[in-house]
């Protein structure tokens, strides 16, 4: 008993109990950002104004959004399945949390000195980080299937139908892209990844695995848009065609669980990015001990990226979607694999 | 104790598959089942065997089972009449499932009397396979035979699923 008193009380537990608790609230605002910054964005690309009433500039936006979402009536269709209908979103806002625990966002560090020993800013430090990430994102369509199923609604079915079949279909570019990037590093750990990207070439070009891996990099993310639905691939809401997909049926916080897990997991897919591909928290000017500043900077972009490309580019046709991913993606990414397996063994890149 | 708990949630997600008369929360089940399987394998200290198992059990190859499911439309599955027969009139399958269920009972009991004078657990006789690098060596070296006879048989079932869906012209 007094082990575990000494344990909890000491500042190594503190300070993890804290930061898991910082990063849960920070996803969980990062989803009320992104919806903002959505509707900002998309307003800016359509030459309009966007939200502007509530609040300044119209900030405030989101909490009346979650304030109106609480308030609302919940609805069960009579003929859903009650038991899977109400476990659909909390399987996909729970795998959507879950997602980020072995990301890192930063150097390890003591905070000024609080710390006993320098302590790494993420929350589980697990050996196999990559595949882990992996795993919980394949269980986040669990929660799309099963919400257009229990459903008992044509669109909803639909909708949780042609989920599965995409990602089914991208999971395995995916895969193969993660696995890329792995062999080229050596290590399967998103700390060690971010850490060998340190440093420059000829002094100015940094150590970026996007520049040695452009083609893991183009695979990686079009397969994290189709994972996470996001146009070009957002066949499982296609507004225009399924009403509103498999949440066509769910209201109030339910429908609310399954768009924050949707931006969550966009939140993830992109610190993946950030880690593998970008460097993660390392970068110039900014001193090492405050490199989640470069980490958010780069994360912000990449959210960008995504909200640029929505407002950008149409929708895939369902069987364009299908070619391109099994005839080009897989086939790109297993050649690229290849190729680099064939340099690591031969030339020790 | 923790084992308990794992081994637990994979026996009862096993027991839910095979008594669940909804398709849908069988599939689920069996889930949970290769959950509670994945506790396990990180009990025994191969987080990497643990996190591909999730990858291929519970991502892919469920999501295609609940896939099927799904398009199929599967109904619930009631009592069949033949369900309150005699147990020697009923239909082959299930004197067969009878025959099958008799025999792993009686390899069940074998395997546990061998194990009873034991004792020790596997994971402290083998070193623990937690690096990738030395699973792969052992892959590739000790139990490359069986490596390879089994991806050969994946081909093989793969072929043959493509030859299987594929019209004719």
């Amino acid at each position: 008993m007094a082990d575990i008193i000494t344990w909890v009380t000491s500042p190594t537990f503190i300070a993890y109990a804290t930061l898991i608790g910082v990063v849960f609230m920070a996803l969980q605002i990062s989803a009320a950002v992104m919806v903002y910054a959505e509707r900002k964005v998309a307003a800016f690309m359509q030459q309009r104004v966007g939200p502007t009433l509530v609040g300044p500039k119209g900030l405030l936006q989101p909490v009346a959004d979650i304030v109106k979402l609480f308030f609302k009536e919940e609805l069960r269709p009579k003929a859903a399945d009650a038991l899977l209908f109400t476990m659909a979103p909390i399987i996909s806002v729970t795998t959507a949390f879950l997602a980020f625990g072995p990301v890192p966002f930063g150097a390890a560090t003591t905070f000024f000195g609080l710390l006993p020993e320098p302590m790494a800013l993420m929350i589980a430090d697990v050996n196999v980080a990559v595949l882990v990430i992996f795993a919980v994102a394949s269980m986040g369509v669990y929660g799309i299937v099963l919400a257009g199923w229990a459903s008992n609604s044509k669109y909803s079915l639909l909708g949780g139908l042609r989920s599965s079949a995409q990602m089914i279909s991208y999971e395995l570019a995916y895969g193969m892209s993660l696995a890329t990037v792995v062999m080229f590093a050596g290590s399967m750990s998103l700390r060690e990844i971010v850490d060998l990207q340190q440093g420059y070439w000829f002094g100015f070009i940094p150590k970026w695995y996007i520049f040695i891996q452009p083609i893991a990099f183009f695979v990686f993310a079009c397969a994290g848009i189709a994972e996470t639905n996001r146009a070009p691939f957002d066949f499982p809401e296609a507004e225009q065609e399924l009403v509103a997909g498999y949440h066509t049926e769910y209201s109030s916080m339910r429908f609310a669980m399954f768009f924050m897990a949707e931006y969550i997991n966009m939140v993830t897919v992109s610190a993946v990015a950030v880690n593998l591909f970008l460097g993660g928290w390392h970068g110039p000017f900014i001193p090492p001990e405050y490199g989640w500043i470069w980490f958010l900077i780069k994360l912000a972009f990449l959210l960008f990226c995504y909200l640029w490309l929505r407002w950008t580019l149409p929708r895939f046709r369902y069987d364009q979607l299908m070619s391109f991913g099994w005839k080009v993606l897989l086939p790109l990414a297993t050649v690229n694999l290849l190729l680099t397996a064939a340099g690591v063994l031969y030339f020790g890149l | 104790m923790l084992f308990y708990l794992f081994a637990g949630a994979a026996v009862a997600g096993a027991l839910l598959v095979v008594s669940q008369r909804n398709p849908v929360y069988s599939v689920l089940a069996l889930i949970g089942s290769f959950f509670g399987l994945s506790g396990l394998y990180v009990l025994l200290e191969a987080p990497f065997v643990a996190v591909v198992q999730i990858i291929i059990y519970a991502g892919a190859i469920m999501v295609l089972f609940l896939f099927v499911v799904m398009l199929l439309n599967v109904p619930r599955e009631d009592a069949a009449e033949w369900d309150r027969a005699h147990p020697l009139y009923r239909p082959m399958a299930v004197r067969i499932g009878g025959v099958l269920a008799l025999l792993l009972a009686l390899e069940l009991g074998w395997a546990l009397s061998r194990t009873a004078g034991l004792g020790g657990g596997v994971a402290d006789e083998h070193p623990a396979v937690s690096s990738v690098a030395e699973l792969g060596r052992v892959l590739f070296t000790d139990y490359m035979f069986a490596f390879e006879v089994t991806s050969i048989l994946i081909i093989v079932a793969m072929v043959g699923a493509v030859v299987l869906a594929k019209k004719e012209k």
